[in-house]
């Protein structure tokens, strides 16, 4: 049976539906990430978990128990927040303390469990300064050995790294995810960084509108996106809109492209092909194969490692990834022909496209 | 500065200082010499210290009662109801532009019903309601200013998930974090007691304030020494701001600043 279970979640503020629904079960042990734009109800997912907000119906159930209605002081759940959630007043050592103090426990054993604690966070030097003399890398490492010292059910961690610096963001989810793997901690994440979803999660659900679009391994999401939604969230994505034709083949602008994921679907259908930039392969367009989409190279962004080079290719325009040697083969205005393997586009019904961001109304109009 | 800027700022100074140092220079004015007779003589008045006492009484009582009115109010609308919060601003300065005089006849006119014990009427601590009210202003934009520079939501929030209840996170958390605010709402409350005339005069009781009325209109010399010893004490609740405000690691408190 699942460990944490979100039942059919419904919530409302006013008029606002701010979760349409979310049905999910959490394995022990497991880390899973709530993945989306501002605005999709992922927060106030995680806030209703806390207890810090009731569902306007649906249950939150935990090993089997219903705690919907349990205040969040008596739900053992460890939050990390955004920032600035470190009791000012208190130095690192006693906010650590702070949970063990409410429960009870005795002195000798709590000073233990807050040494062991600032040392697994790696911030036992720091045990004595107050929150204004810390980083806020350092802020939320302290914040983390808070919520953990409280031995809590699940870990709800709520976009604990969104204040911090680039390359203090990527050390420390490392560190959340070893640390999570080395205690065992069911984990509920919460992020609008695709990067750092994919990078630390076991399974990741994917958001939008108050209700999940996908939930799966990460190289499922990144490999095999289930909506339209969902390929465009999740990094860069080439969009090619295409009929079926033969079996296993779609035509685009009258060229027919062979694509495997095409096959079973019947003929004349609208659907959406979708390529990956790192898929795609760009040649000069004198020697291209027949297949092949054909357009002006318009830009190319260096990445560092690759360079993704912008083709315009009259309705669409495509972007490939490309070593910066073959990059520099095909300078800004060169003509090139786009292909790809059949096995490495996606076919997506077009029919699915009113969930999609493009058909998405704005709120409030 | 510039040397125009510096004239202006002596200007100012004589302004406020020549009156003070004249009224000193007088207090210590004994015949043809100077002493601390006049000092000595106050000092040695009982009515001095009934009075001076029983004003400051009055004055803990007010802060305590002020003190159990406005944190928890101003922490909960703070935290739940910030859209009154334009409401309860508006309410605390009435007293601003409601004269004293006005404030103790309304509460004379209260205290006149049947509901009042009588055996109490004599007693002074009828005042503080009063007291309270005048004090409004004060303690609400002190507190206030201290509760905005916290992040209340988060820090309950961070508390009870660690399993606090209320009283632990107000007692613990939240008290701690806008002690500063606080403690200068209670020393503009203490100054605020310590001074006020109008309402202890009509309602007959014999305060600090009202004894000096007294002196001056009957002593001249000892008046001014006593107009000394009054104006010691504002500028020590004035210097406990200044001292709480500065303890390192907290927030300065602007006094008075957040009628935005």
């Amino acid at each position: 049976m699942a460990y944490l279970e979100l039942e059919k979640l419904h919530k409302e503020f006013g008029d606002f539906t701010a979760i349409e629904e979310i049905d999910v079960s959490i394995q022990a042990g497991e880390f899973l990430s709530l993945l989306g734009p501002s605005g999709c109800g992922k927060t106030t997912a995680l806030r209703i978990v806390a207890g810090f907000e009731r569902p306007t119906s649906g249950r939150v159930v935990v090993e089997g128990k219903d705690l919907t209605n349990v205040p969040p002081n008596h739900r053992d759940m460890g939050m990390v927040f955004q920032a600035y959630s470190l009791f000012p007043n208190m130095t690192a050592e006693a906010n650590v303390e702070f949970g063990l103090r409410v429960r009870g426990q005795s002195g000798a054993e709590r000073r233990k469990r807050v040494e062991d604690l600032l040392e697994l966070v790696g911030l036992s030097a720091a045990a004595k300064r107050y929150p204004h003399q810390l980083s806020g890398g350092m802020q939320q490492r302290v914040a983390l050995a808070r919520a953990l010292a409280i031995e809590p059910r699940v870990l709800l961690l709520d976009e604990p790294l969104s204040a911090l610096d680039a390359k203090v963001r990527v050390q420390l989810r490392e560190e959340i995810r070893r640390l999570q793997t080395q205690l065992g901690i069911t984990t509920l994440y919460v992020t609008h960084d695709q990067e750092e979803a994919l990078s630390v999660s076991d399974r990741v659900a994917v958001l939008s509108q108050g209700q999940i679009e996908q939930i799966g391994a990460p190289a499922e999401i990144y490999n095999a996106p289930g909506t339209p939604f969902v390929a465009e969230f999740i990094g860069t994505m080439n969009r090619l809109e295409a009929t079926v034709a033969e079996e296993g083949q779609v035509q685009v602008n009258g060229m027919v492209l062979a694509v495997t994921d095409a096959r079973g679907l019947p003929r004349g259908e609208r659907v959406l092909v979708l390529i990956r930039p790192e898929i795609l392969d760009l040649q000069r367009a004198d020697g291209a194969a027949s297949s092949a989409l054909v357009g002006e190279v318009v830009a190319h962004i260096f990445l560092g490692a690759i360079t993704r080079v912008k083709v315009d290719a009259g309705e669409h325009e495509l972007s490939a990834d490309l070593p910066g040697h073959r990059a520099a083969e095909l300078p800004v205005g060169s003509q090139v022909a786009a292909s790809f393997p059949a096995d490495g586009g996606r076919v997506l019904a077009l029919s699915e496209q009113p969930e999609g961001p493009a058909e998405r109304a704005p709120a409030g109009q | 500065m510039t040397r125009s800027g510096w004239f202006w700022v002596a200007v100012g100074l004589l302004y406020f200082l020549l009156p003070l140092a004249a009224t000193a220079e007088f207090s210590f004015k004994d015949g043809d010499s100077y002493s601390f007779a006049a000092y000595r003589e106050i000092f040695d008045d009982p009515q001095f210290r009934d009075t001076f006492f029983l004003s400051l009484k009055l004055a803990i009582v007010t802060i305590i009662v002020a003190l159990l009115l406005f944190i928890p109010t101003v922490y909960w609308v703070h935290l739940r109801l910030p859209q009154f919060r334009p409401l309860v601003q508006f309410l605390c300065a009435l007293p601003f532009v409601v004269p004293p005089i006005v404030l103790i006849v309304g509460i004379l006119y209260v205290y006149n019903y049947q509901w009042v014990p009588g055996k109490y009427l004599g007693s002074p601590y009828y005042l503080v309601p009063g007291y309270v009210v005048l004090g409004f202003p004060f303690m609400f934009f002190a507190l206030d200013n201290a509760f905005r520079a916290i992040d209340v939501h988060t820090l309950t929030e961070a508390s009870q998930s660690l399993g606090a209840g209320w009283t632990r996170t107000l007692w613990k958390v939240i008290l701690p974090n806008i002690l500063t605010g606080a403690l200068a709402g209670a020393f503009l409350t203490f100054a605020l007691v310590m001074g006020e005339f109008t309402m202890a005069s009509l309602a007959l009781f014999n305060t600090f304030p009202t004894y000096i009325n007294y002196i001056g209109q009957t002593k001249a010399n000892p008046a001014a020494a006593l107009t000394i010893i009054s104006f010691g004490i504002t500028w020590l609740a004035l210097l406990g701001i200044l001292f709480v405000g500065r303890r390192p690691g907290r927030t300065a408190v602007q006094v008075g600043g957040g009628a935005r």
